[in-house]
């Protein structure tokens, strides 16, 4: 975590998360067809699991060095 | 019964673990060294509120559940830069809790600890009731089902009460693994290891039932929400219109989960207090994130699933218990209600320990010390005081907790306590946050801003809940009190429409960071605040650890009797490192006051720390000016210490190349004595032989004619020879004071090289030497000295003569044109010159070291001539050089002369 290419990244994909989370996204995604569910909840999932996804890639491959 | 044995096996199974974690760890084999067990002691976070009401809570408002475990994410997404600031923090400064944590940021104020333990006391017992309440609740619902568990609490007394039991087991679980160092660094790893061992149960329960509602009651997941998409009822149980408040609410309950996370007691000490490595925080950053995901994938099937079952599986909070229960099943309800009760007792022991601390460190000691009832004869006394006071705040806490779950337990949803508990939780947010980021906010805004907060926290989130528990007019309301209806406790000056939750967090956040921010800027800083401040906000500065902060004057053994009154013998040993008490009547050196301060904060909390230390150290007990312009001076530092390297780096370089440049000086001075030496020779051979002949000559006047002839031609030519070499002596050193004098004028090369030519010819066909010359140019003019140019040539012609093959001696003379210069190329064909010798054979003095035949080993000429040459040359502003011969593979001399600018024709 010593190097600020590391810490710059991490802001980012912090910033990345913050904006998969909120509002203007979320309402897109709540915005569903006629019929059926909602698909939100399946949005917040696969971004959830995505912003995850990445921060193991960050902090592992960096640990790995 | 058989469900009453289960559970209390299975907190025996804790006890097991914890004595491992704490032998294991005895032994410096520490169990909990692993970032793995660590991001699932994190998984405290998960409480029996998670376990059920998650599902509850996913049936009643849609997906705004998981922003409880998004604000998380978040937050531990922050870990490696925010979280680990916080380690960092509580390791140097010895932090046993938040309220540790905020009181020594704020200049180790004990009034500031106080209220942060009692803001925490105050509002994390519902919580703790939550979890009480959650195990009977669903022990009723194991036990009676399929009849509803609506059984009232205050009608059974409290013996029947399973959580009254659970609560006392618990008791005496943190009692020994809680409390059995004084020391909070010493952590508690057995109870981490428990810890870590019930986040996996949870985990393993919650998604059994998941796998079995979603694959066993229905046919995967595409059945399940082809059935729920068929159910109108359910249609917008999903959207976000389900969600209270909207998007306001939904952005709301994410900053709250956010900041609770960082502020509730027990993630607090989960995360930093028993941190055992700040690199830990990378694997957990994202691994806790995981964990999250995994708890909580099959909240909405589960929920989906028993709201489309209908009646058979009750209130929502019980859908994990009643939808197994429902089909039938025994033993994997069994394994649900272990998975709850691990959930639930996790967060109680935890969150005991953390408010324990809080209460014995920052509530009761500060008073003992003040009051100075507190006489304590023998050494150690303190240690068991301390732990005394703390097993009575855990029974305590305990108790409160029961009571309130006891008493009011029955009018809150399980939700509803807990984000009321978090919101409280927020509230030390700014004090925590900002604090260790600004280095300007003091002790009186964070006091003023947290006494608003919770005030503003009391009003619209705690009070409302007792109006409707029914212990006050709920008629305030929605009138406002007296009738004032700007002070509504759900529309504050008429904020209407928001979520409850939403409008108090930003209403008492506005309120704290305002006083936070608004008072520190108009107030001053204690000098002990300034320092404090300092410490917290520059924490990741390399430099601070070394730094020592006491400038008092105390003795040894005055520290030595304090640390032994207070923390025992074997805490003592620790911190003087030799334990001879020879010199106690020596000063003691400020670091190892420092160690006493720290070792004492580790174990009362930073506040009392203060005070003792400063009941024995007389005189300023900070070298505040010091730290502060060690700090202030960072990026100062800093670029110092980056142009020193800078200048050692050249001063490094520039040493290198005097000592190369010494060499070249002793080499040349070698050089030079080696020359005079030969020239010395030199001379005496032609004046030995004079000097003989012409002692003969004067000695003998009978000598034939014809030998006198001899002997005067021998004294002629050894003359000639002499003044040979003086004139060549004196030429370099004309060159070399710059006195030489030149004739420059307008010559054709060709003229002149073949007038050389002409003179060397002889000589070189006398020895042999097959001269060959290549002049294919009809003129070549350049300006130069004529005497001195034809001086060089034939030097460089006789030069490499001397140099050629000894069986076919030949030499190659080629002039030509290169661009607007000229050059005159001499060739040989004998060894040529190595490399690295090139540019030494025009060293004054230099001869050339023959590695072949001993012959050729005596050097042939004086060495002058080629550096005489080079300077004559570049006084002409020509050059010369030593190249690899292209036609005779020797050496090759080569001459480059500038072409003379364009001449008029009548001076030809």
């Amino acid at each position: 975590m010593t190097s600020p290419r590391i810490k710059e990244r991490l802001i980012a994909l912090i910033l990345l998360a913050l904006v998969l989370f909120s509002p203007p996204l979320i309402l897109m995604m709540d915005r569903n067809p006629e019929a059926g569910l909602s698909r939100l909840p399946l949005y917040l999932f696969l971004a959830w699991a995505l912003v995850i996804a990445l921060a193991a890639w960050l902090m592992e491959r960096q640990s790995g060095k | 019964m058989a469900v009453l044995g289960i559970a209390f096996g299975y907190l025996g199974l804790l006890f097991v673990i914890a004595a491992w974690g704490d032998r294991r760890a005895e032994q410096g084999r520490s169990l909990i060294g692993s970032p793995t067990v660590y991001a699932l002691s994190i998984a405290v976070y998960c409480t029996a509120w998670t376990f059920y009401g998650s599902v509850g809570r996913a049936a009643s408002s849609g997906p705004s559940f998981l922003l409880i475990y998004l604000g998380p994410t978040l937050a531990m997404l922050m870990a490696p830069l925010l979280i680990r600031k916080m380690v960092r923090i509580a390791s140097a400064q010895r932090i046993t809790s938040i309220a540790d944590f905020i009181s020594a940021r704020y200049g180790k104020s004990s009034s500031l600890g106080a209220l942060v333990a009692l803001i925490a006391l105050i509002g994390i017992t519902p919580y703790i009731a939550l979890q009480l309440k959650a195990i009977t609740l669903s022990h009723a619902v194991l036990v009676n089902y399929p009849q509803a568990a609506d059984m009232r609490l205050v009608d059974e007394s409290f013996w029947h009460d399973k959580s009254f039991w659970v609560a006392l087991v618990l008791a005496v679980f943190i009692i020994l693994f809680g409390t059995r160092h004084l020391d909070a660094s010493e952590r508690h790893e057995g109870m981490v290891a428990a810890i870590a061992f019930e986040s996996l149960v949870k985990l393993v329960a919650f998604m059994a039932v998941g796998v079995f509602t979603v694959f066993v009651l229905f046919n995967g997941p595409g059945d399940l929400f082809a059935r729920v998409a068929a159910t109108p009822e359910l249609a917008g149980a999903l959207s976000l219109e389900a969600v209270p408040g909207g998007a306001v609410g939904w952005m709301g309950t994410l900053v709250l989960a956010f900041l609770a996370f960082l502020t509730l007691p027990r993630q607090f000490q989960v995360l930093v207090v028993e941190n055992v490595d700040e690199r830990h925080l990378k694997r957990a950053s994202w691994l806790f994130p995981l964990y999250l995901l995994a708890i909580n994938i099959f909240v909405i099937p589960i929920a989906m699933a028993g709201m489309l079952l209908g009646d058979i599986s009750g209130n929502p909070d019980s859908f994990v218990l009643t939808l197994p229960l429902s089909a039938g099943l025994d033993g994997l309800p069994l394994l649900v209600f272990i998975g709850g009760l691990s959930a639930a007792t996790s967060m109680v022991i935890v969150e005991t320990i953390a408010l324990s601390t809080m209460v014995s460190n920052q509530l009761v000691m500060p008073l003992l010390l003040r009051s100075r009832r507190l006489q304590l004869g023998s050494r150690g006394e303190l240690a068991g005081w301390l732990l005394g006071i703390r097993r009575v705040a855990i029974l305590l806490i305990l108790l409160l907790g029961y009571l309130y779950h006891a008493l009011i337990g029955d009018s809150y949803s399980l939700v509803t306590i807990g984000l009321v508990s978090f919101t409280a939780a927020a509230q030390f947010a700014p004090a925590l946050l900002i604090g260790m980021y600004w280095r300007g906010a003091n002790r009186k805004g964070a006091s003023l801003g947290l006494i608003a907060g919770f005030l503003i926290w009391a009003w619209t989130l705690l009070l409302p809940g007792f109006a409707q528990s029914g212990w006050l007019d709920p008629g305030f309301l929605d009138q406002g009190p007296w009738g004032i209806a700007w002070l509504r406790p759900y529309a504050m000056l008429g904020l209407e429409g928001w979520d409850i939750y939403t409008h108090s967090l930003l209403w008492s956040l506005v309120a704290n960071v305002g006083l936070l921010v608004g008072i520190s800027l108009f107030s001053r800083q204690s000098p002990l605040e300034q320092t404090q401040a300092a410490l917290f906000t520059e924490a990741m500065h390399p430099g601070l650890m070394e730094t020592s902060l006491w400038q008092g004057q105390t003795t040894r053994g005055e520290l030595r009797l304090l640390l032994d009154r207070y923390l025992g013998a074997n805490a003592t040993a620790r911190v003087f490192s030799r334990p001879d008490a020879s010199e106690d009547d020596l000063p003691a050196p400020p670091a190892l006051i420092s160690r006493a301060e720290q070792a004492l904060a580790g174990a009362l909390g930073s506040a009392s720390a203060r005070v003792l230390i400063n009941s024995v150290v007389r005189g300023e007990a900070l070298d505040l000016d010091a730290i502060l312009s060690i700090l202030d001076t960072t990026s100062e530092t800093l670029e110092v210490n980056r142009r020193l390297e800078q200048k050692s780096n050249e001063l490094a370089r520039a040493s290198e190349e005097l000592r190369s440049a010494n060499e070249r000086l002793r080499e040349l001075d070698r050089l030079k004595d080696e020359f005079v030496a030969m020239v010395s020779h030199e001379l005496r051979t032609p004046l030995t032989s004079i000097r003989a002949f012409a002692e003969i000559l004067h000695d003998s006047q009978d000598l034939p004619e014809e030998k006198r002839r001899h002997f005067l031609d021998v004294v002629v030519h050894e003359s000639q020879r002499l003044s040979r070499l003086i004139e060549e002596i004196l030429d370099l050193a004309r060159l070399e004071s710059g006195r030489l004098t030149l004739n420059p004028q307008r010559l054709d090369l060709v003229i002149l090289a073949r007038h050389s030519l002409d003179a060397v010819h002889r000589l070189q066909e006398n020895r042999g030497v097959d001269l060959e010359v290549d002049i294919s140019l009809d003129t070549a003019w350049v300006v130069g000295d004529p005497d001195r140019l034809e001086q060089v040539i034939i030097n460089l012609v006789d030069n490499a003569g001397k140099f050629t093959d000894d069986d076919d001696p030949r030499v190659l003379v080629r002039l030509e044109r290169h661009k607007d210069h000229f050059r005159l190329a001499v060739e040989d064909n004998g060894p040529g010159i190595a490399e690295g010798e090139r540019e030494r054979v025009f060293e004054k003095f230099h001869q050339i070291k023959h590695s072949g035949s001993q012959a050729r080993g005596r050097p042939k000429g004086s060495g002058l001539g080629l550096p005489i040459s080079r300077g004559i040359v570049a006084h002409l502003g020509g050059r010369l050089w030593v190249e690899d011969a292209p036609h005779l593979g020797g050496a090759c001399l080569v001459m480059e002369m500038p072409e003379a600018p364009a001449a008029e024709p009548e001076e030809t």
